[in-house]
């Protein structure tokens, strides 16, 4: 990967801390917990008990996990479909998320929302959208009403390559840009929307620069590279804290599975999963790190994958033992 | 410690495929993300990775082989120690419930003390509105009253239109959370001046003039909603919100139902529905039935000043979207309001605004006005109508339709929307349904025609719901030439 690019439109101070290493340790044991609990979701999905859609977020866990150690209690994250590692980054219950996915009367949405119709109130985490674009006018929303009671809160809204051709994306960047909005258009780049990759379907493949006719800043960031991410987050998150509006971080990203569970995925070669797995894993990159640098010891990191090993194992038979949802939830939740 | 690899399903579908090549071999050692095999599904051919990592057994399945069922040992793992654990174990005996850790799900033991609403709590009969869809509306069994204007109430003449600027500046002044956003509705003072003076009193902070983007400010309401704000999303037109209807559907309408209860929208969308005059096919279009159709919406749509304020004033107070359709011509026209501080009137009611013997004539928005005059015309031929204002078309107040229908043996509806799964279709189908015994006749319709809005005067005019097609379908009905 190239030399992270960034749009001119904005003098943005380029500097951030690096993280440091109890943080790092953090990054791991987060980017893990998505990997495993994926995984296992994937193995679930293939023993019938996941129906419906189920899009893995496996490869481009060093995206979430280093964008949400720069928010807290007072932030927003919205997402559209590939959201399970959002939710586990949010703080979100393994158990719950897994039990929603099985349809349990125990998920998150009580079994009524599934794999890409997720919440939590508690955590801020405000979905799980099944509508390519249609989460980036409400992530920029969320961030109106933090303008609006001038709270200090700033949205994290979260979307992919195929997104940034819909129309309302636009629409969204014009209004955050004119009202100065606190949102941080978080764009995961994983080359390919569903099976068209960025260079046949964008007219200008480098993400990065869709703002520039709304003079909102842009950076490209190694989004395989989690210390990369964290540092870009926080410098986007503290420009909109600041005042100035939004922020646009390109993420170059990739992801191992299919689109979803049912993709067969020829679109691209075996090769190119394969070397991407072998040469740019953010956790094993990060893992390697932390060895080098006498973080950790790898009986240390053996010893965590076996702890998230037996958390995802737990989640996953809590979602298989849970009940349905009773019939009577039919009617329920539908209006107040 | 060994476990058994499962053939997996691969789409949604799939029940067996067949084993096309086996990518490893008895003895190899694999991690997760390892390609195990290929496997052929109803659509495609599959790549199967390895979740746990260990050292391949036994192969039990060759390649090559079809109609291999899904979940059956296709081979077998040998683990080093427990971390690869069993997928089938999970379907083996029950072992003690895990207690759930995170604070804010919603534990299998311990439902949400929501109060059940819809149908089950209704007492329908045996079939239930599991089978039938029914009245799963929301509004449960739950009476609504009017509220009462004491006697001696000072009467003021108002247009609709001051009626619902009046509305929206009381909210505004009792809740600082609500806000008007949509275009010209700050310093041009609203398209058709419905947002008056509301720039001078509020401030750009809470009257604000959006760009020519329904979708983009449609979602930015709905996400504003999400996090404790009360939007007043202002459409130019109705017709204009076709552009942002999948935000008014799929995000306002339907995610209290998909996050469990978790997430509350209380937003209000506004604006002039239903031809005007002379605009042509995009700008003169119905959607009550459109929006009626939607669980998770209400639908407001009222005629009289009065029902206009009060209503707005409750749908901005409501918890959930609300769809509120008012009408360009109405905005002009003068009726008396109550001089009340603070008169909120009951969402889903609707109210016999004439009572009579002969015939229940049903209408809503600006239709009100063409049953008013035709059941004038009417008494002067003997006929006693009954006129109900439906006011709120979702969830609708089927009972005092029914209630009347019981009365008079006779239903006509009337409304400016097309025929086809219109507003009058639906209480066609539940007067039949809830009382068929009770009619003398046919439930009839009074509907815009089926076509677009044509522009010439005389088209026009041929197109749109008259009061001699009201009268002449109460005729008919009453069986009278």
């Amino acid at each position: 990967m190239s030399e992270p690019r960034k749009a001119v439109v904005a003098g943005v101070n380029t500097s951030a801390p690096a993280a440091n290493s109890l943080l790092l340790k953090t990054f791991y044991s987060d980017m893990l917990l998505i990997r495993r609990f994926d995984e296992r979701a994937g193995q679930l999905y293939g023993m019938g008990l996941i129906g419906g859609f189920c899009h893995l977020y496996i490869g481009q866990e060093a995206v979430v996990v280093g964008m949400q150690a720069n928010v807290g209690p007072q932030d927003q994250v919205i997402t559209a479909y590939r959201d399970h590692g959002h939710m586990l980054a949010c703080g979100m219950d393994p158990k719950g998320v897994m039990s929603e996915l099985t349809g349990r009367a125990s998920g998150y949405s009580k079994g009524k929302g599934g794999s890409m119709h997720m919440f939590s109130g508690e955590k801020r985490f405000f979905g799980g959208h099944g509508i390519v674009g249609a989460q980036v006018p409400l992530g920029t929303g969320l961030a109106f009403a933090d303008r609006y009671q001038n709270n200090g809160g700033v949205s994290l809204t979260y979307f992919g390559d195929g997104a940034a051709n819909q129309g309302q994306v636009y629409e969204s960047f014009n209004m955050a840009q004119l009202w100065k909005l606190p949102v941080v258009y978080v764009i995961e780049n994983n080359h390919y929307a569903m099976g068209t990759s960025v260079e046949r379907s964008s007219a200008e493949p480098q993400l990065f620069k869709r703002g520039v006719s709304f003079n909102i800043p842009g950076e490209e960031v190694d989004g395989m590279d989690v210390e990369a991410v964290h540092a870009a987050g926080r410098k986007a998150t503290e420009w909109c804290r600041s005042g100035n509006g939004p922020y646009i971080l390109e993420m170059k990203t990739y992801r191992y599975r299919g689109h979803s569970m049912s993709d067969p995925a020829k679109y691209r070669t075996r090769e190119e999963v394969q070397t991407m797995r072998e040469k740019r894993d953010p956790i094993e990159h990060l893992g390697q790190k932390l060895i080098s640098r006498g973080i950790a010891t790898e009986d240390e990191l053996k010893g965590l994958d076996k702890e998230i090993r037996l958390t995802v194992n737990m989640a996953a038979e809590f979602a298989i033992e849970s009940p349905e949802p009773e019939l009577s939830e039919l009617f329920t939740d539908m209006v107040a | 410690m060994s476990t058994q690899i499962l053939m997996p399903a691969l789409s949604p579908t799939m029940e067996e495929g067949k084993l096309a090549k086996w990518l490893v071999k008895e003895g190899d050692a694999v991690k997760s993300g390892d390609i195990l095999a290929e496997i052929e599904t109803d659509k495609a051919t599959m790549e199967f990775e390895a979740v746990d990592e260990g050292r391949i057994g036994k192969i039990l399945v060759p390649e090559g082989t079809e109609g291999v069922k899904v979940n059956s040992p296709i081979a077998m793992l040998e683990g080093d120690d427990e971390r690869s654990s069993s997928p089938s174990s999970f379907q083996g005996k029950p072992s003690s419930r895990i207690e759930f850790g995170g604070g804010d799900v919603h534990s299998a033991a311990k439902p949400l003390p929501e109060p059940l609403r819809g149908s089950t709590s209704s007492g329908k009969s045996s079939t239930g509105a599991f089978a039938s869809g029914l009245d799963p509306q929301g509004q449960g069994g739950k009476t609504l009253t009017e509220p009462e204007v004491p006697e001696g109430t000072e009467m003021v003449t108002m247009t609709v239109r001051e009626a619902l600027r009046d509305a929206m500046a009381e909210e505004m002044r009792r809740d600082d959370t609500v806000f008007l956003l949509g275009e010209e509705v700050a310093q041009y003072q609203g398209a058709y001046k419905v947002s008056q003076g509301l720039l001078e009193e509020f401030g750009d902070r809470r009257v604000i003039d959006a760009p020519i983007t329904e979708q983009g400010f449609a979602g930015l309401g709905v996400g504003a909603a999400f996090n404790g704000l009360r939007p007043i999303i202002e459409f130019m037109t109705w017709n204009f919100a076709m552009q942002a209807i999948d935000q008014i559907v799929n995000s306002a309408a339907k995610t209290r139902y998909m996050s469990g209860g978790q997430m509350h929208c209380p937003i209000v969308f506004r604006g002039p529905n239903g031809p005007a005059s002379r605009v042509g096919a995009q700008h003169s279009q119905d959607y009550s039935a459109w929006y009626a159709h939607v669980p998770g919406l209400k639908v407001i749509a009222p005629y009289f000043a009065a029902d206009a304020k009060g209503l707005l004033k409750a749908a901005i107070r409501d918890p959930n979207p609300i769809i509120f359709l008012e009408n360009e011509i109405l905005y002009g026209r003068s009726f008396p309001v109550p001089k009340l501080d603070d008169c909120v009137l009951p969402i889903g009611k609707a109210r016999v605004i004439r009572p009579g013997a002969h015939v229940t004539i049903v209408a809503h928005s600006i239709c009100v006005g063409l049953i008013l005059e035709a059941a004038e015309k009417l008494a002067a031929e003997g006929i006693d109508a009954e006129l109900i204002d439906l006011r709120t078309l979702r969830p609708l107040d089927t009972d005092t339709v029914i209630e009347s229908v019981k009365k008079t043996n006779r239903v006509v509806t009337v409304e400016q929307g097309w025929p086809i799964c219109s507003i009058g279709s639906e209480i066609a189908s539940q007067v039949v349904d809830k009382a068929f015994d009770w009619l003398d006749a046919p439930p009839t319709k009074v509907t815009g025609k089926d076509v677009p809005m044509p522009y010439a005067a005389n088209l026009e005019k041929l197109a749109l719901p008259s009061v001699d097609d009201v009268i002449a379908a109460a005729k008919a009905v009453c069986y009278r030439a």
